[in-house]
């Protein structure tokens, strides 16, 4: 009980709060250091905007498409499959 | 599973469609294990190989795409001889420059702002080039990390199978990897 007293009143700054950002997005923070976190968001909006940043460097990576075969590579890869085909077939 | 079964069933053109989607992320994942791109088009190259001969054994116990990535690690470990990687968490430094916080721990030089800008289509044509170099200047241990989880979408759980490192240092280089990131689109996208 004294050790929850305690926790509640450690506040955590700026400083702390970028450190535990992805601790956060990926729900490992134990329940009271969650709720210090969303505490210390909820009068701070630089680190708000941080967090938005943060969501939307994710959000952004997971646009980024594959390069494509070049038409010469695609047909490798064709050859390579066949040349398995044929081994295969003669086992 | 279709596509599975397709490859299952000897189909070609399903072959074809799986290297188009990941021939190309499996060659930037092997070139941070190997010392060229030479050797890591070598290993991609004989990975595909492996996969033709392993897809008939292949269980579905994992998605084939871990499956895949786990195959190509084996073997770019293997052709870099790079030791079983212990994690080095001190190498990084912090999510933010010390120098962005006062003495106080609290912001003196805050985010710029650039998120409300990435739908303008021309801007976001540029960010879509800028994270994927941002990506690509990472340290190779981060950059696996957020390649396969933020670009290619596995799970924590998927991660950590396919380049056999804890939970917690997944978590670890996934933070110093996204961190390092942002900063660099705050720094060529930001206005204060």
């Amino acid at each position: 009980m004294r050790t929850g007293l305690r926790l509640r009143r450690r506040n955590i700054v700026c400083r702390q709060a970028v450190e535990l950002v992805t601790d956060y997005l990926e729900s490992a923070l134990p329940a009271a250091g969650r709720r210090r976190f969303e505490r210390h968001l909820a009068g701070c909006p630089h680190c708000t905007e941080y967090l938005a940043q943060m969501r939307a460097t994710i959000e952004l990576a997971g646009h980024i498409t594959p390069d494509d075969l070049t038409p010469q590579m695609q047909d490798e890869f064709i050859a390579l499959y066949r040349q398995w085909q044929a081994e295969s077939g003669s086992d | 599973m279709e596509l599975l079964q397709r490859l299952r069933a000897s189909d070609e053109q399903a072959f074809v469609i799986l290297v188009r989607r990941y021939h190309d992320p499996m060659l930037r994942l092997a070139c941070g294990f190997v010392p060229s791109r030479a050797v890591a088009e070598e290993v991609v190259q004989d990975t595909w190989m492996g996969v033709l001969r392993g897809i008939s054994g292949f269980e579905g116990r994992s998605s084939l795409r871990t499956w895949l990535f786990r195959i190509l690690v084996n073997r770019a470990r293997t052709a870099g001889e790079r030791e079983r990687r212990s994690v080095a968490i001190g190498d990084a430094g912090p999510a933010v420059d010390q120098s962005r916080f006062d003495d106080a721990g609290s912001w003196a030089a805050p985010p710029e702002q650039w998120i409300e800008d990435t739908d303008d289509r021309l801007r976001a044509g540029k960010l879509a080039g800028r994270i994927r170099s941002a990506i690509e200047e990472l340290p190779a241990r981060q950059r696996e990390v957020v390649t396969l989880r933020d670009v290619e979408g596995l799970s924590s759980h998927e991660v950590c199978h396919v380049l056999e490192i804890t939970d917690g240092n997944q978590r670890v280089l996934l933070h110093r990897g996204r961190s390092r990131v942002r900063q660099v689109l705050e720094t060529e996208f930001g206005r204060a």
